[in-house]
């Protein structure tokens, strides 16, 4: 049974890929001999790290709900711990920081429950509501303001956006092809492919740029470049995994596209902003988690609606 | 046999999950950690995580090499303290009141002496969050009369995030990344002006590496 799903095919197309990427690499790697360019060690860097997150991704799949919800949990934390050490933040800031941490555990349990009312409100309505409250109790109103704006918006992106790829997990898809889990495997792969789509048609046609005082490296010809490539993976990959029909693919696959070129140049923003080039070093060759989950901050609460639009 | 056992297992068990877990260290490595004595580590002293993350950038093989000098009024104050300080660090005890100063090196050097990684903080105390205070000159004093100085390694290590997780005088751990920025050795200079000067200064420099610019406002030099 576990064989035949779909998430294990896709799952031998993705092994599939990743071979074939770290050949390529070795080959490149061999003709560069000793002196190895950066760009080949970052790139070589990369495929590894990639090998990881999926040999991560493909387990937690397998062993199930809660092994993937805790996954999710965990990645949410370490996004959350990443944009906290990168923002300004004061000294009485940390107990205020301390009770945002505290609302992972209970939105993952509102996902593992299945608990869909308090899941969409908790972050949004009460966490929303306490923050401020308990930065009062601190009895210093210097900073007040920025603080909220700057702990409330990273909660926000952090749990509150990264949740709904796990909420996938519990939603009832109305097929026996398709599962919650192969609903995440769809927002991720297309999510991360586009990504990819987006930097290698930049690389290979890139001459326009789009947004440069965000981000100079992106391009029209990435970015259009990416959406067809992602739009033509979407459209394909999407009957396979899930309810949604060729038509709602292909919008399923502008939609991926498009907001997760917007998520990339929203978190780049925040990055220029503050003058870094990486959230941190815990994944090589890509940065931190918060540079490899930057378009699924926007993705994943947008497919999930789109779902849940058309079959919830 | 045993003592070096509890070291080892609460470095292993705890520490180094706590260090992935509960911190996260962006590592800069400008030049690298010595892994054999006798040889300093010298790092800036903002938390009392400084030591213990600085412990846990060490391979458990060579852990046991690895000993923080710390005060003894301070560590030893309580017996589960002391228990902790002896067992699970292994610390090199120095006592902050004892006007014998020679004793005091004596310990550090005695311990230099047998092969082993010195860890310590020449500001003294952790100070306030993230400033940089003023560099003492004892340790140029302990190490100006050794046979082996040519040789003997001082490496300056930087730390920026831990006296956000947890400064001096709050019990409550919030998780924070923090940067470590390993730098080269030094040289060690003439006279004691110089040794402060230089300690000032290769700190000030490491800081560049951090990844976060708002440290240049943050930290301000003595």
């Amino acid at each position: 049974m576990l064989i035949e799903s779909p998430v294990a095919y896709v799952g031998l197309a993705v092994l599939l890929v990743l071979i074939l990427a770290s050949v390529v690499t070795f080959i490149i790697k061999k003709q560069q001999g000793h002196s190895l360019s950066t760009q080949a060690v970052e790139l070589d860097q990369r495929i590894r790290s990639w090998w990881w997150m999926m040999i991560l991704l493909f387990g937690c799949l397998f062993l199930g709900k809660l092994a993937s919800i805790t996954l999710f949990m965990f990645i949410s934390y370490l996004a959350l711990k990443e944009f906290f050490s990168t923002v300004p933040t004061q000294h009485v800031d940390r107990s205020v920081l301390f009770w945002a941490y505290l609302s992972i555990p209970l939105q993952y349990y509102w996902v593992y429950s299945a608990w869909y009312g308090m899941f969409l409100v908790f972050i949004p309505v009460y966490v929303f509501l306490l923050l401020p409250f308990r930065r009062v109790l601190t009895q210093k109103a210097e900073g007040f303001t920025q603080a909220m704006g700057i702990i409330h918006w990273g909660v926000m992106l952090s749990v509150f956006c990264l949740s709904h790829i796990a909420f996938l997990l519990q939603v009832d898809t109305h097929s026996t092809a398709s599962s919650g889990s192969s609903l995440v495997l769809l927002l991720l792969l297309t999510t991360q492919f586009n990504d990819i789509a987006q930097y290698i048609c930049g690389k290979s046609f890139g001459k326009h740029k789009i947004i440069p005082q965000i981000s100079p490296n992106k391009t029209w010809e990435g970015f259009i470049g990416g959406v067809i490539c992602t739009t033509i993976l979407t459209s394909q990959l999407a009957p396979l995994l899930s309810p949604f029909s060729f038509s709602q693919s292909l919008i399923l696959g502008l939609i991926i596209s498009s907001m997760g070129f917007v998520g990339d140049v929203v978190m780049s923003a925040v990055k220029r902003d503050l003058g870094i080039k990486d959230y941190s070093q815990l994944i090589p060759g890509h940065g931190g988690i918060l540079d490899r989950c930057d378009s699924l901050i926007y993705t994943a609460p947008l497919f999930f609606h789109y779902y849940a639009y058309l079959y919830y | 046999m045993k003592k070096s056992l509890y070291k080892l297992l609460f470095f292993a068990l705890w520490m180094k999950p706590l260090a992935f877990i509960l911190i996260g260290l962006n590592i800069v490595r400008v030049g690298t950690l010595p892994t054999e004595g006798p040889s300093v580590v010298i790092a800036n002293h903002n938390s009392h995580l400084d030591a213990l993350i600085l412990m846990s950038l060490y391979p458990l093989r060579i852990i046991n090499q690895v000993r923080p000098v710390a005060a003894a009024d301070y560590f030893f104050k309580n017996k589960y303290l002391k228990w902790f300080a002896t067992r699970c660090l292994d610390i090199v005890p120095i006592d902050r009141n004892n006007r014998q100063l020679n004793e005091t090196f004596e310990i550090c050097n005695t311990a230099l002496n047998n092969g082993q990684i010195l860890l310590l903080f020449p500001e003294g105390s952790r100070g306030n969050p993230e400033e940089l205070g003023k560099i003492k000159k004892g340790l140029f004093y302990m190490l100006k009369d050794r046979a082996d100085l040519a040789c003997l390694k001082i490496v300056p290590v930087f730390m920026y995030g831990l006296g956000k997780a947890l400064p001096r005088g709050e019990a409550l751990l919030v998780p924070f990344n923090v940067d470590v920025i390993i730098g080269k050795a030094l040289v060690f200079p003439e006279t004691s002006k110089d040794f402060v000067h230089a300690i000032g200064q290769t700190f000030q420099d490491l800081q560049s590496y951090c990844l976060h610019k708002g440290v240049f406002q943050e930290l301000k030099d003595e």
